[in-house]
């Protein structure tokens, strides 16, 4: 797999009142890396993602899949939203089985999957009960559990656990770290939260906002095996302290 | 009884409600059984009970019932049937939201009954103008309000389809059809009250039977204890539907409670 991004440029409505989202962005993402894409606000990360899911178009420049022009959204990127994430009337089996089903997959197919990818996320025990009745991360471990059963090149993840409690924040950050690691998918990660982001992707970049573009890029290389005790090591702090120094450069001078 | 549980049986939600009931009645009583009201405006609970059971004796009462009823579940079925694919088509394209809006908005502020003497010109005395008249008078509720819970369908739901490897059609029976189910029984069960109040405009115009047609044979022979009959007939069934309307909400759709 291989998602080519380049020279994505994107501006929301017509004439005078046309608006510059995304200024010449590129990137590239690789079978089983973790890219996080981080900025606040206005930077037009989530715009990125929609473009790349293939909910809405470039005004210009071009972004390919596997050498193929993305031109509509389709099962081969599987999303998470932050919000409404899952269908209320379905149970989290059927919510899982749901994109099976859409792709006409065989029914006992469906069933061994479901099985399969609640137990991934370790929500076996909950295959029958509404997300009503579900806490907000395990609403999103469903989903992500859907988005993945549905058998994606890529997972595009929009801010996935941004309405949730810190606390269960940082479990499920463990989480999909895990998820990863053992499952080897390839991930998109939108935040606003520079800790998230380097504690998941192997590659962040910045993005500042008006017009939304990359201004910095890294790679990270943590030893992320003692996964909580990470949040803490030097290496880590250090890099979160550079990043953060950046992305505040870019804010504006608060009056004083 | 200590106050404790007294105040447990008033938080009774259906406790109140009865006692308002109770209470419209004993005042009905008191003020026919002293003789403050003339009988002939206002017959007593005792008189009405007993013409009431006189029209269901002789069958009067369930044929009027049965007519009005038939004709308002025709009109309504017929407006529900139209008003769910067109409010479907004008939320989700706006192409054809543009196009009838403005057409409906116009319509819908025409009252209904005002549609009565055209109507009759043209489909004369039966049932059929009866029927019409609401279709007429929900068709355009319906439809807008139809319209209004498929726009509120959340953006998310339908594009984590997208992404899942949906397309149009199916999209439509498994993301939005779930989704706006619950509204869609709730406008039905609002709008059903106009479609009691038009059968019973229309039979007051004309008709051989119904409850509306009753009540004003009731009037011409100034028997009020008759159209009291017809206007608590009136009110049963329409709590009835209303209620069976609720049912069927929690029954289908338990999610969205």
């Amino acid at each position: 797999m291989h998602l080519q991004v380049s020279n994505v440029c994107k501006s929301f409505g017509h004439g005078r009142a046309s608006k510059l989202v995304l200024d010449h962005v590129s990137f590239d993402l690789h079978s089983g890396e973790f890219l996080a894409l981080v900025g606040r606000s206005g930077s037009g990360k989530s715009t990125v993602m929609r473009l790349i899911a293939g909910l809405d178009h470039p005004s210009s420049g071009s972004i390919c899949l596997d050498g193929q022009p993305v031109v509509g959204p389709g099962s081969d990127r599987g999303m998470v939203f932050q919000k409404y994430s899952l269908y209320p009337w379905l149970t989290a089996a059927q919510n899982v089985a749901f994109g099976m089903e859409l792709q006409g997959r065989s029914r006992s197919e469906v069933r061994e999957r479901t099985g399969y990818f609640l137990e991934v996320v370790g929500l076996a025990d909950a295959a029958r009960r509404l997300p009503r009745e579900l806490s907000g991360g395990m609403q999103q471990r469903i989903a992500i559990a859907r988005a993945l059963a549905a058998d994606p090149k890529l997972l595009l993840l929009d801010e996935p656990f941004g309405a949730l409690d810190i606390q269960i924040r940082e479990s499920m950050q463990e989480f999909l770290h895990q998820l990863w690691q053992r499952t080897g998918l390839t991930a998109l990660l939108i935040t606003h939260d520079l800790e998230e982001a380097l504690l998941l992707a192997n590659r962040v970049h910045i993005l500042a906002p008006n017009p939304g573009r990359i201004v910095r890029s890294v790679d990270v290389q943590l030893d992320r095996s003692a996964m909580p005790d990470v949040r803490l090591s030097p290496e880590f702090l250090a890099m979160r302290e550079d990043l953060a120094k950046g992305l505040r450069a870019l804010e504006p001078a608060l009056p004083s | 009884m200590t106050t404790v549980e007294l105040r447990r049986l008033l938080s009774q939600p259906w406790v109140l409600g009865l006692m308002g009931i109770l209470g419209v009645l004993i005042v009905w009583f008191l003020s026919t059984a002293s003789g403050a009201v003339d009988k002939l405006f206002l017959p007593s609970p005792l008189a009405v009970w007993q013409a009431g059971q006189t029209q269901w004796s002789s069958g009067i009462l369930l044929k009027d019932a049965l007519a009005s009823i038939q004709r308002v579940f025709l009109g309504f079925a017929l407006s529900a049937g139209v008003a769910l694919p067109v409010g479907i088509a004008m939320g989700t394209n706006p192409v054809i939201c543009r196009l009838l809006e403005p057409l409906i908005g116009l319509i819908r502020y025409m009252p209904a009954p005002a549609f009565i003497p055209l109507l009759i010109i043209y489909f004369g005395l039966e049932e059929l103008p009866k029927v019409l008249l609401i279709f007429i008078g929900t068709v355009f509720f319906n439809t807008l309000m139809i319209m209004d819970a498929v726009k509120f369908v959340p953006r998310e739901l339908v594009e984590t389809a997208l992404t899942l490897g949906g397309k149009g059609f199916p999209i439509l029976t498994r993301v939005v059809a779930p989704f706006i189910a619950p509204q869609v029984l709730d406008t039905y069960r609002i709008n059903m009250a106009s479609a009691w109040n038009l059968v019973i405009v229309a039979e007051l115009v004309a008709a051989t039977e119904g409850l509306g047609k009753r009540i004003s044979l009731a009037q011409r022979f100034l028997r009020t204890d008759e159209i009291f009959v017809g206007l608590i007939a009136i009110g049963l069934i329409g709590l009835a539907i209303d209620l069976g309307f609720r049912l069927l909400m929690r029954r289908a759709c338990s999610w969205a409670n």
